[in-house]
């Protein structure tokens, strides 16, 4: 049992991760010594995950707005308007401590999280997609952290009925002991029957949802702002545990009750479990809130008042209740075998009371747990702007054909299939394009046509060498994702993934990015309307790399005009959009074929009015079906992505590179804002025509046909051998036996 | 066609069900819930895919024992067709409706993807449409489809003609003994399958080889 009047030491403060001069604040704000249940509700307020303290200044510099938006940041989700009186509700948010920590229940609980976040809002989950980033193979802790992040993954989605579509995956020594899972989720709601966590009314009750309350994931938030160091395994007890089962009926009772009309504002539990909701319910609301805990359910007996605030208990909501509607809420509730309770009453005084056994277990002031957290604007240093690589400076390779196979099978570029295959990512019957695309597209539920598209983006190793054009890039790669399915970008979600804010150089990184992501953002009308931030990631004080993960919707008035990437037949031309000016520095090439590991020459430049121009031109010729094929060219470049549609099309073809590059710099080079067409033969002149005049240098650099790949005549390359090399790293490496 | 879908707490792919059988019967299915104890007279019952009651126990044990079950083996009995897709296949075996067990996956992962299945007997109430032998596309989503059931069983079963639907030779994503991937019972009115085809009978999923299995009852019904 933990007392509540136990003597708060300075030592007792810093386990809570609270700085002297942040304590100082608690007892300048209430006037006396916190009791311990008040010092955890303040851990949980004012630590870094859920204050935002040390981001709050540079993410109010983000554009949020926008015709279509309807919610920005701020609530469980961003809402985005996409006609016909519908909207789509998305977020992404990371999972990264508990999943390295515990990787099954970590990541599983990390899709909980973010499927609760969306059908809060009173929206039905339609998509998920995840950004996973893992450390180097070799590392004896990367085996197990893959499959145990994948499997919790999929147990999670599969069992509550939401398709996992798409994703990316990456490995690289700087995650070794601290990887990254991003769970994005979007849900689909009536544009007017959105649920906001706003409390409205004096003297309402407040209904607590969902699962039991136990001693799990306490303190998880606090850990989750932390570096770790050799004592991670202790954390393990922070990790909450999921069950999707719980989720799949609070999903159901919840849009059940919301359509009765019970529900006057709804939160779901999640950092910080009990204490974040109510708090944020009544402070938004201007409200106060009594919460006795006593008639919280509880799963384990002698629950503290402490440890009920803390707990991180999964599949819990919290709302307020028009209580005219109680019973037939109740009823809804019993339904689905869950709990109900009437743990409290909204006040107008404005504070946030806790009782438990008769005892006032804390008494603070609602709107300063979250208004008067402490907010820094922590030094940082920007990185001198990086030289471009002289290319010659490269080795060609000695064989094209053999490089390329090569690249195909590297861990950062061959197949995802291992992974996706255990998503289950046709669940609803809406899946159009799933997993392996350059975006993922699925029907709007009840509709003939109209689809949504979802992408997950980010290219740390360029965030490494120039945080700004890092951050920049990763937005204009989902604007191109989006496009090249013809899509209509409408807005993204950011998971800010960085190492120890108090460090200027990392500071640094953080700002660089931030400013990028905003440039591109705005230039693009691409606004951010959700996102979270997780900062402290870093093992041994060594931080990751930059790693702004971008998640974005965009939307289809036409489902039968999307592209796919697979060509399609032979006799097509292949034409690539854009200028292949040959930038091989921060490449895959370089880094993994030409050793250029610790280069830190500048990555390709993103050109935002070009990346406009391009996309545009692309979603017209999809949507005017005039084009058989679109990829988008990214990761190791030009001859990469031509292959990628051989392979998903099991089609080979005949390629000239017209250039005075060097080949490797042609085939491999990653310059921006380019992409690789296909049409019929006879239809090339006019297309590329088109592009021309509309100032957009186009080239026709091939045509489909036979098994094989040839360039300028040289040995031909077999799709087949390819493909096996593609899809074979990943599963040979997952069957591999542990080498611990 | 008048059909029910049962939905258990943990169903998830009964909306792909109703709408499939929506589209394809032209007449919207009864959702029926697990505690319910009567079924509305229709002409198929369909115990469809998901994680009933989380998969905890052991898949399908939980909503075998559920208040609606007695039901759906009284119309089994009077000769109604059951249909139980994934889930619902392991749920036929766990109430006994039909014989043999869903084991995990060989490889132990969840797996979905599409497979190529064969029709290995056409002259049923739910392949009639497909030719014999006929080899089509279908998806599967599952993490326990490894079909499993003593030798003396899969021989009747072999014999009887009650082996329904095979994944084809060497796309077997389950390790299920004879590459099974549907079967029936005796009387031939009740059929249990891994795959879904639910998930593939419209342009939007890419093909349309799972319409004929609905098409199939239809025109048994009929």
């Amino acid at each position: 049992m933990i007392r509540n009047d136990i003597e708060i030491t300075p030592e007792l403060i810093a386990e809570h991760g609270l700085k002297p001069d942040e304590y100082q604040r608690i007892l300048d704000l209430i006037g006396r010594e916190p009791t311990l249940t008040e010092l955890g509700i303040f851990s949980a307020m004012w630590n870094e995950h859920c204050s935002y303290k040390s981001s709050k200044k540079w993410l109010r510099t983000l554009p949020t707005t926008g015709e279509r938006v309807i919610c920005g940041p701020g609530e469980n989700a961003g809402v985005v308007d996409i006609g016909d009186g519908q909207a789509v509700i998305f977020k992404m948010e990371s999972h990264n401590h508990p999943s390295y920590i515990e990787p099954h229940q970590g990541a599983a609980t990390g899709v909980g999280g973010i499927l609760r976040d969306v059908f809060t809002m009173g929206a039905r989950p339609i998509a998920a997609l995840n950004a996973l980033r893992f450390g180097e193979p070799d590392h004896p802790r990367t085996r197990h952290v893959v499959s145990g992040v994948v499997a919790g993954v999929g147990g999670y989605g599969n069992s509550f009925g939401v398709p996992t579509v798409g994703g990316e995956v990456n490995f690289d020594p700087s995650y070794n002991g601290n990887c990254l899972v991003n769970a994005f989720a979007a849900g689909l709601a009536d544009a007017d029957k959105i649920f906001y966590s706003e409390a409205k009314g004096v003297g309402l009750p407040i209904v607590y949802l969902g699962s039991k309350t136990g001693r799990d994931g306490i303190h998880g938030a606090t850990m989750a702002s932390a570096e770790f160091d050799q004592d991670t395994e202790e954390k393990r007890p922070t990790v909450q545990i999921g069950d999707p089962f719980s989720e799949k009926l609070l999903l159901e009772a919840c849009l059940e009750l919301m359509a009765s009309g019970a529900v006057i504002a709804i939160q779901d539990m999640g950092a910080a479990g009990l204490t974040c909701s109510a708090v944020e319910m009544g402070a938004k609301g201007n409200l106060g809130v009594d919460l006795n805990l006593d008639a919280v359910p509880c799963r384990e007996e002698g629950m503290t008042a402490y440890e009920m605030m803390l707990s991180e208990s999964q599949e819990r909501m919290l709302m307020v209740l028009d209580p005219a509607l109680e019973e037939e809420a109740k009823a809804i509730f019993l339904k689905w075998d869950l709990d109900f309770a009437i743990v409290g009453t909204t006040t107008d005084d404005l504070r946030f009371r806790v009782h438990q056994h008769g005892d006032v277990m804390a008494d603070l002031p609602i709107k300063e747990l979250g208004d008067e957290a402490p907010e820094y604007d922590r030094p940082w240093e920007a990185a001198p702007k990086p030289a471009a690589l002289d290319p010659s400076s490269l080795p060609a390779p000695n064989d094209i054909g053999k490089a390329l196979e090569k690249m195909l099978a590297l861990p950062d570029m061959c197949s995802r299939r291992w992974v996706w295959e255990q998503y289950d990512h046709l669940i609803q019957g809406n899946t159009s394009v799933g997993p392996g695309g350059d975006a993922a597209v699925v029907r709007v539920d009840g509709t003939e046509k109209k689809g949504l598209a979802f992408t997950v983006d980010v290219t740390p190793r360029y965030c490494a060498a120039d945080p700004f054009e890092g951050g920049k890039q990763a937005v204009a790669e989902c604007w191109r994702n989006l496009s090249a399915v013809g899509a209509e970008p409408l807005a993204v979600t950011d998971n800010l993934n960085f190492g120890n804010p108090e460090k200027p150089d990392i500071m640094g990184q953080f700002v660089g990015c931030i400013k990028g992501i905003g440039e591109a953002c705005r230039e693009l009308d691409f606004p951010v309307v959700s996102g979270n931030v997780s900062l402290y990631n870093e093992t041994n004080g060594k931080g990751i790399l930059p790693t702004p993960a971008i998640g974005a919707v965009g939307l289809l008035p036409d489902v039968t005009a999307r592209a796919t990437i697979a060509f399609k037949a032979g006799n097509e031309a292949i034409v690539v959009l854009g200028e292949t000016k040959g930038h091989l520095g921060q490449s895959i090439y370089h880094r993994d074929l030409a050793d250029g590991r610790d280069d830190a020459s500048a990555p390709p430049p993103v050109d935002l009015a070009l990346e406009r121009r391009h996309g545009d031109f692309v979603r017209e010729e999809i949507r005017a079906r005039r084009v058989t094929a679109v990829h988008d060219v990214s990761d190791g470049g030009l001859l990469v992505a031509i292959a990628e549609m051989a392979m998903a099309g099991n089609m080979g073809a005949e390629l000239t590179a017209k250039t005075d590059l060097a080949l490797h710099a042609w085939a491999f080079g990653e310059d921006q804002g380019r992409y690789v067409l296909t049409a019929p033969a006879a239809e090339a002149d006019a297309l590329i025509a088109r592009a021309q005049k509309a100032g957009i240098p186009a080239e026709r650099v091939g045509t489909t046909g036979t098994h094989e790949l040839t360039l300028d005549g040289g040995t031909p390359i077999s799709v087949a051998g390819l493909k096996a090399a593609h899809e074979g790293w990943l599963p040979t490496y997952m069957a591999a036996a542990p080498e611990l | 066609m008048k059909s029910a879908v049962i939905v258990f707490p943990g169903s998830n792919r009964e909306r792909d069900m109703l709408n499939a059988l929506e589209m394809i019967s032209g007449t919207r299915p009864a959702a029926v819930w697990h505690a319910d104890s009567e079924l509305p007279d229709v002409d198929l019952v369909v115990v469809p895919g998901g994680f009933s009651y989380g998969d905890y126990l052991r898949t399908g044990a939980i909503a075998a024992r559920a208040h609606i079950m007695p039901a759906v083996a009284k119309a089994a009995e009077r000769g109604v067709r059951v249909l139980g897709v994934c889930n619902g296949f392991q749920i036929l075996c766990e109430t006994g409706l039909l014989p043999g067990v869903l084991m995990r996956n060989a490889d132990l992962k969840f797996v979905c993807r599409e497979v190529m299945l064969e029709t290995a007997n056409a002259d049923t109430d739910f392949t009639r449409k497909y030719a014999q032998g006929q080899v089509w596309r279908c998806p599967v989503a599952h993490g326990e489809g490894n079909y499993f059931a003593d030798e003396a069983t899969i021989e009747r079963l072999e014999g009887e003609g009650r082996v329904g639907l095979r994944y084809a030779k060497g796309d077997n994503p389950n390790g299920s003994i004879n590459d099974i991937a549907g079967i029936l019972n005796e009387r031939g009115n009740v059929f249990g399958m891994m795959p879904h085809p639910e998930n593939m009978i419209e342009e939007l999923n890419g093909c349309t080889d799972g319409r004929a299995l609905f098409e199939s009852v239809l025109e048994a019904v009929a």
